[in-house]
């Protein structure tokens, strides 16, 4: 199977071994990458961040559902923690999705991440740009925003919706501080139970301090998730969102600088595999480790002096 | 890069004993699969788009029904429709010894009864992953 030209013709099965030949690394998949990649930049990719439990996969659901009635074509993609110590992963937000599943329109895939050193964004910004180029207009990144990884992939979006819930204790400060500041709207899910209140006017107190020459003030939404409630209202700051970010060019600028920063982020990842590939190979970083702990060499000397040997 | 083995989970039809199928997964994530686990209530349609869409290497169902003789035909013939005789196709739950034969005939892997321990699991997989 000619897996480009299926996937450009909408088939499922060859968006499925797309992804996974760029995950897995496959020799092919480089070539497919840039015989897709003509073929991207043109779907809406929104992000949805925040705490375990917290309900972004339901809203998810929900939201995909909306952009389904207006029409539109939805990818999503969910990324769950993989265990550091196994490698192994439960992915298991598809759970909340179960009724898209069967909706031709939309296509949904699970990705661990694998403890990639870094390079968790750059597979999920490769996923987005599969679906794509497989002519998804709406893309869904769903992930924990418990680590720096996972603040990266949220740069992959155009809109970024943070979900907060309330009553977690003292809740700006259990959140990262990274979700907060890219947050372009805020949803407080779960808004039936206690503290919602609160957590509101914590946020927008934080949004006070906060307006530097911005143009966009983060709006906040209460959701209930699991009934509906809320959702309407979502959407419509998230088609805001979509409108301010077109008519201001703020489109445009974002877009740049992701492009900007995801091809640093690959170069310096694959330089820095090159200089590993070869002293491991070799078994020169063992001995150059054992040089370190004696105090031979220092790691500054080591470093510039391999940058020298394989980087001229 | 080393590629992982995706496994789905599922448990089709109205059963609502999921503790096995969890103890599996977690057993699995243990051993370094992807474990795409989507709970109760699957039925054969959904479990063959799931399983397309993941491109899972395994397919792993958790019967205690008794519906193991109708689940099954339905599952593979959407898995040969989907073109996914890659994927290998297994089970576990309360299957009689009697229906064993017929249900391996038909294209599941393998059966495994309660009392298996997880570890034959895992390696049934690792030996059979295509």
């Amino acid at each position: 199977m000619d897996i480009v030209q299926e996937l450009l013709k909408g088939s499922s099965l060859a968006l499925a071994r797309a992804i996974t030949a760029i995950e897995n690394e496959y020799d092919e998949a480089f070539s497919m990458m840039e015989k897709l990649y003509p073929h991207t930049g043109r779907a809406h990719v929104i992000g949805m961040t925040g705490p375990p439990g917290a309900g972004k996969s339901t809203l998810t659901d929900k939201l995909a559902k909306q952009f389904r009635l207006q029409g539109k074509t939805v990818g999503i993609v969910a990324v769950d923690p993989t265990s550091p110590f196994s490698g192994g992963a439960i992915l298991g937000d598809r759970i909340r999705m179960n009724e898209l599943t069967l909706d031709p329109g939309v296509f949904i895939r699970s990705m661990g991440t694998r403890g990639s050193l870094g390079g968790l964004a750059l597979k999920t910004s490769d996923v987005v740009k599969i679906m794509d180029a497989a002519g998804k207009d709406i893309i869904f990144i769903e992930t924990v925003g418990v680590g720096q990884s996972e603040v990266d992939i949220m740069k992959t979006a155009d809109t970024t919706v943070v979900v907060l819930v309330p009553g977690l204790g003292d809740d700006i400060q259990a959140i990262k501080a990274g979700i907060l500041e890219i947050g372009d709207i805020f949803a407080i899910n779960k808004a039936d139970r206690d503290g919602v209140e609160r957590l509101n006017s914590e946020l927008n107190m934080m949004f006070d301090l906060n307006q530097n020459e911005v143009d966009w003030r983060p709006p906040v939404q209460q959701t209930i998730a699991s009934d509906g409630t809320g959702i309407d209202e979502l959407m419509t700051k998230i088609e805001e969102h979509i409108g301010y970010l077109n008519q201001s060019n703020e489109l445009v600028i974002r877009r740049k600088q992701r492009t900007r920063n995801e091809f640093l982020a690959l170069l310096e990842e694959q330089i820095s595999r090159r200089v590993l590939e070869k002293i491991t190979v070799s078994g020169e970083l063992d001995s150059l480790v054992t040089s370190l702990e004696q105090r031979k060499q220092d790691p500054y000397t080591i470093v510039f002096g391999l940058l020298n040997q394989y980087l001229r | 890069m080393e590629k992982r083995i995706r496994v789905l989970i599922a448990k089709p039809g109205l059963d609502g004993h999921d503790r096995g199928a969890k103890v599996i997964a977690r057993a699995l994530r243990d051993a370094g699969f992807e474990v795409i686990y989507t709970g109760l209530r699957q039925t054969p349609e959904l479990i063959t788009v799931t399983a397309l869409q993941e491109d899972v290497n395994v397919i792993g169902l958790s019967i205690l029904s008794g519906s193991h003789n109708t689940i099954f035909p339905k599952v593979l013939r959407l898995m040969k429709e989907k073109d996914m005789s890659n994927v290998l196709l297994i089970a576990g739950g309360v299957i009689p010894d009697s229906d064993i034969p017929a249900l391996k005939a038909a294209g599941v892997a393998e059966i495994f009864t309660p009392g298996t321990p997880t570890a034959s699991i895992v390696d049934f997989i690792k030996a059979n992953v295509k």
